[in-house]
């Protein structure tokens, strides 16, 4: 840097630029709106974590929503109307979702966004979507979503959440008496879980025998095993996601954990039990919105499940890449029904619909717009019980769609 | 073990075009500024020229510590996180007016680059850089474990500001051309406040302390304050960024004061070019358009951005402005 | 708390500690021999236990892939401070900070265009799988093995370094290399030799990390903190210091988990914090 020595004029110059600025400001706010696009086309913005340690979800999510639009546009569109589908990457994080979803929104136009896969990133999608009047299905579990300070009236949350998936998961793993230890990822998601499954265990009569908070992202889970080991008991139950999932489950197994306790948690996830050997996951119990293996006893799953392999030449879809499907048909269906996308129209529409996608009959809850939905209990497989490469769980329980497993709508805020 | 001589800009290349250099110089501020009009009209989208803006501010005001002063912090996300967060939890909970938010931000952010300077300037070298890592990891605990304030790993939300008063005009602040200019106005005044910063008798003294520590000592600065004072003015620019984050988004994301965060600012900084002032601001610009591009066409795009990154160390390490001043206006 | 639990808990932090030692050591060395801050320590972590998972699967042998993949990854070392590193030497610090920061990036993509994005599972060799009664509780055996490893590898370190005379020229070209130039040493042969070394040691970390958790491309982002954090409290430079700072923070984020867990990563930073406002240098780093 060469030193300059000079103040005044320079002081004068910018304070005259700054005027200026605002000036341009000024006339560009006084500009009319650019025309919007003029073709008819819907458009459905879709960010979602294509980078980031749950790119595999997001891209099964992105196939599952592309399959849904491809079904619509297939059928001669909605009313006519040809359905594009944009896709984002949000990165998992927040603040870059929010972004996106400025551009999507300002910029693209879109009509709706359906997407996200973390309570963090929904929220931020829905503070923006909440702010602009737009449409916005999430489809990633969280409780906080649907509690009246969160509450957008454009928002629909297609996802399950904590409440739900941990009450089903109790109700069929945990008995009477049951002494339950909690090893529990310490924020939101973890948190939601924990008080999930407490209400459960209220209601079942199961007794907390002990509870360790663990950083959010761990990676070593050593030092919590001999206090775990300790707590002597009958179910172990680790309320955490993804990668924290597979490592402290697999460090639980290592610490022979395993032969004392029965392991389960919240939400078992396809990709995540692929990226760990079975014998890991062997006997751990877990809650899901969508399992391929519905397909024998249910009509939409099998219906869902070949089209999705003729459009992805046989894979399988998964229980977060379901939600793309679920979230986007159901949107579309209402806007059909809608007949546009009026937004107003298309709310009255969603909070009416009844819908069968894939698994089972689902509609949305007045109050919260929760999605009211079935809840499977899953349990791990043994390899010798796997017939093929993507068959790795058993469905211990489908429980129906009930509003009774929500908190109620005053218990969320919400004036009855 | 030889001491790591920290962020030396080169300067004796620079000589050479000292007229057309001291031009720049002269005109820096209404030159950015004219910059700064156009930019929402050059790039992909309204909402990543502010982001622009904001990291720009960013970049620029962490320069002041890092490429003029010579301290390589690695923790100053916490200030850009603490601006947002105050001003998000001011509106959002107290319902104070959005510019007293802003000014509160802001003082937040100084008052914790004060604490953190006074803390991490006593140490040097690399060991700097992880003080100010571990502090700033602090804050973002302390932020993660407050949620009922924070809001915690799901972040701060609920302080949508929608319409501003400005002079008598209401002007809706969701529409993305106002809220850039608004902005604007807080990145120019940043920038001209920078450029004053550097110009005054301090700028001399912080630079003279980048050169030669020993030197600047014998010649009778007062090197712990000068540094201090450095580090609290970058830190209180990065808070306005901050906040002004904030305001565009209307969400104070928990990794917004993760030391990744602040790891990418260092990256912005570098890319740019440490040894000039509108060098960082030219590196947050590229960096932030170069992820939005790349991420759109392949989910791999960290693999162009690394590429890109590993290319420009080896073959222009002074950053594209620096470059670009260097070279092409010779 | 009885005392059982509370010996279980050392325990299991000097485990922890002797995983965090083997992970700063090739960071600590390389920045202690050349002066450069190596950001891609994490991404070559992750890829040696990718490398580790690769040569096992093939050889259908851990043993292996123990052996054969830090050797690999080594040489992949050595290549980049040949092509990439040496370009930079009396360049600021930054340089090579920022290049290898560039360099994670491409490397945790080109893992992920690879491998997939998912993590792949890495078992346990199953002759070190199963727990084994301390008299106080229960351990996994690989980690008792991972241990013992880690004491080998320094033992050995402490001997090339100290006995040999290559380990003289090392010691040696770290404080002085113009020196050891004028004397007649290629100093540069040995700087190849140490970034290799460095990098040997963080993908053994890799692979001796992959079967207790998962691989995946993300894995190197946390280890990359920890050996800074271990680095740093130690004394950049100094071996002794990693060495002893790695099981002091193990044991204070073991002691931690047990009173206060959700605590247990944030202490490792506080406690750096500490360190280095008490001792500015580090543990057992000299003063500048």
């Amino acid at each position: 840097m060469t030193k300059d020595i000079r103040g005044t004029t320079r002081n004068h110059i910018s304070r005259r630029h700054v005027l200026a600025a605002l000036g341009t400001g000024a006339s560009v706010v006084a500009m009319p709106w650019i025309a919007r696009a003029a073709d008819d086309t819907i458009r459905i913005g879709f960010p979602t974590p294509l980078t980031g340690p749950f790119a595999a979800e997001a891209k099964d999510q992105v196939k599952s929503a592309e399959l849904a639009v491809k079904q619509f546009n297939d059928k001669g569109g909605v009313n006519g109307r040809k359905v594009e589908l944009l896709v984002r990457d949000d990165k998992l994080n927040g603040g870059e979702a929010a972004t996106r979803t400025l551009e999507l929104i300002e910029k693209d136009k879109v009509h709706a966004i359906v997407g996200s896969l973390s309570s963090a990133v929904q929220l931020a999608v829905n503070e923006v979507t909440r702010a602009r009047g737009v449409l916005y299905v999430s489809i990633s579990q969280s409780d906080t979503i649907n509690e009246v300070k969160d509450f957008s009236k454009y928002t629909f949350h297609e996802a399950l959440n904590p409440t739900m998936t941990a009450g089903a998961v109790a109700r069929h793993a945990f008995k009477k008496g049951t002494k339950v230890a909690h090893l529990v990822a310490d924020y939101a998601y973890g948190h939601e879980m924990l008080r999930g499954f407490k209400r459960a265990q209220a209601a079942i009569g199961a007794e907390t025998v002990g509870e360790i908070m663990h950083p959010f992202g761990a990676a070593d889970y050593s030092t919590f095993m001999p206090r775990l080991r300790s707590m002597r008991a009958d179910v172990l139950c680790i309320s955490n996601f993804g990668r924290d999932q597979a490592n402290s489950i697999k460090q639980a197994v290592d610490f022979g954990l395993k032969q004392q306790s029965r392991i389960v948690v919240p939400v078992l996830l396809h990709n995540q039990r692929l990226a760990v050997s079975p014998e890991v996951f062997e006997g751990v119990v877990g809650g899901s919105n969508y399992y391929w293996g519905l397909e024998s006893q249910l009509p939409s799953a099998k219906a869902f499940n070949d089209a999705y392999r003729a459009a992805n030449s046989g894979a399988i879809p998964t229980d977060y890449g379901a939600y793309g499907y679920t979230g986007v048909s159901s949107l579309l269906q209402a806007m059909q029904v809608a007949g546009g996308t009026d937004t107003d129209k298309v709310i009255a529409a969603l909070e009416a619909l009844k819908y069968d996608v894939a698994k089972g009959p689902q509609y949305y809850r007045k109050c919260d717009h929760q999605s009211v939905q079935s809840v499977l209990v899953l349990e791990s497989k043994k390899k010798a019980d796997m017939k093929s490469d993507s068959d790795l769980f058993s469905i211990l329980a489908n429980d129906a769609p009930s509003e009774d497993v929500l908190r109620s709508c005053t218990e969320l805020g919400f004036p009855t | 073990m030889t001491s790591p001589a920290l962020a030396v800009p080169p300067s004796a290349s620079m000589r050479r075009s000292v007229r057309f250099k001291s031009l720049m110089t002269k005109y820096r501020v209404p030159l950015s500024i004219l910059a700064l009009c156009l930019l929402p009209w050059l790039l992909p989208s309204k909402a990543l020229a502010v982001n622009v803006l904001i990291y720009g501010v960013v970049a620029v005001g962490y320069n002041l510590l890092f490429g003029y002063t010579g301290l390589l912090s690695f923790g100053h996300a916490a200030f850009v996180g603490t601006g947002a967060y105050i001003t998000g939890i001011a509106i959002g909970q107290f319902g104070v007016p959005w510019y007293l938010a802003v000014l509160m931000g802001v003082i937040g952010g100084a008052l914790l680059a004060f604490i953190m300077g006074a803390l991490s300037t006593r140490t040097r070298g690399i060991y700097f850089s992880m003080v100010t890592l571990a502090l700033a990891q602090l804050v973002y605990y302390v932020a993660l474990q407050t949620p009922s304030w924070t809001g915690g790993e799901n972040g701060l939300r609920g302080f949508t500001v929608n319409k501003i008063n400005l002079f008598g005009f209401e002007i809706n602040f969701l529409d993305p051309v106002n809220k850039y200019y608004v902005l604007m106005v807080f990145a120019a005044l940043a920038l001209w406040l920078v450029s004053r910063i550097l110009n005054s008798p301090f700028g001399a003294a912080i630079e003279a302390i980048r050169e030669n520590e020993r030197r600047a000592r014998t010649c009778g600065y007062n090197v712990e304050r000068t540094k201090l004072l450095s580090f609290t003015l970058s830190g209180t620019i990065c808070a306005l960024g901050g906040t002004m984050s904030a305001l565009h988004l209307a969400f104070v994301p928990l990794d917004s004061l993760h030391y990744l965060s602040s790891g990418m600012i260092v990256m912005m900084t570098l890319l740019g070019g440490a040894s000039s002032f509108f060098g960082p601001f030219i590196g947050a610009l590229v960096f932030l358009v170069m992820e939005d591009v790349f991420s759109l066409w392949t989910s791999h795009w960290q693999i162009i951005v690394g590429s890109i990154f590993v290319l420009f160390v080896l073959f222009l390490p002074k950053g594209i402005w620096g470059t670009f001043l260097t070279r092409v206006m010779r | 708390m009885d005392t059982e639990l509370i010996l279980m808990q050392l325990f299991s932090g000097v485990a922890l500690g002797a995983i965090l030692v083997i992970t700063a050591l090739g960071l600590s060395i390389i920045f202690g021999m050349l002066g450069v801050v190596n950001f891609a320590h994490g991404a070559l972590f992750m890829v040696g236990a990718y490398a580790g998972l690769w040569v096992a699967s093939l050889t259908g042998s851990f043993w292996w892939g123990l052996i054969v993949a830090p050797i690999m990854i080594g040489a992949f070392g050595m290549l980049i401070e040949y092509v990439l590193i040496r370009p930079l030497y009396g360049r600021s610090i930054d340089d090579p900070l920022l290049l290898t920061f560039g360099l994670s990036y491409v490397l945790v993509e080109g893992v992920r265009i690879v491998f997939g994005s998912d993590g792949i599972p890495f078992p346990t060799p199953s002759s070190l799988t199963g727990v084994v009664d301390l008299g106080v509780g229960f351990f996994p055996i690989y980690r008792i093995f991972v241990v013992g490893v880690v004491f080998l590898v320094v033992v050995l370190l402490w001997l090339g370094l100290e006995k040999t005379k290559f380990g003289l020229i090392v010691r040696a070209g770290a404080r002085d290399p113009t020196m050891m130039k004028v004397l007649g040493v290629d100093i540069s042969k040995v700087w190849l030799l140490v970034f290799g070394l460095g990098v040997g040691l963080a993908s053994l970390g890799g692979v001796l990390s992959g079967p207790m958790r998962s691989v995946n491309p993300e894995m190197g982002a946390l280890v990359l903190a920890e050996a800074f954090v271990v680095t740093v409290i130690g004394g950049l430079g100094s071996l002794l210091g990693s060495i002893v700072a790695g099981l002091l923070v193990g044991v204070v984020i073991s002691m931690t988990a047990l009173f206060a867990p959700e605590m247990a990563t944030i202490v490792m930073f506080a406690l750096m914090a500490i360190v280095l406002l008490i001792r500015p240098q580090g543990l057992f780093g000299k003063l500048a």
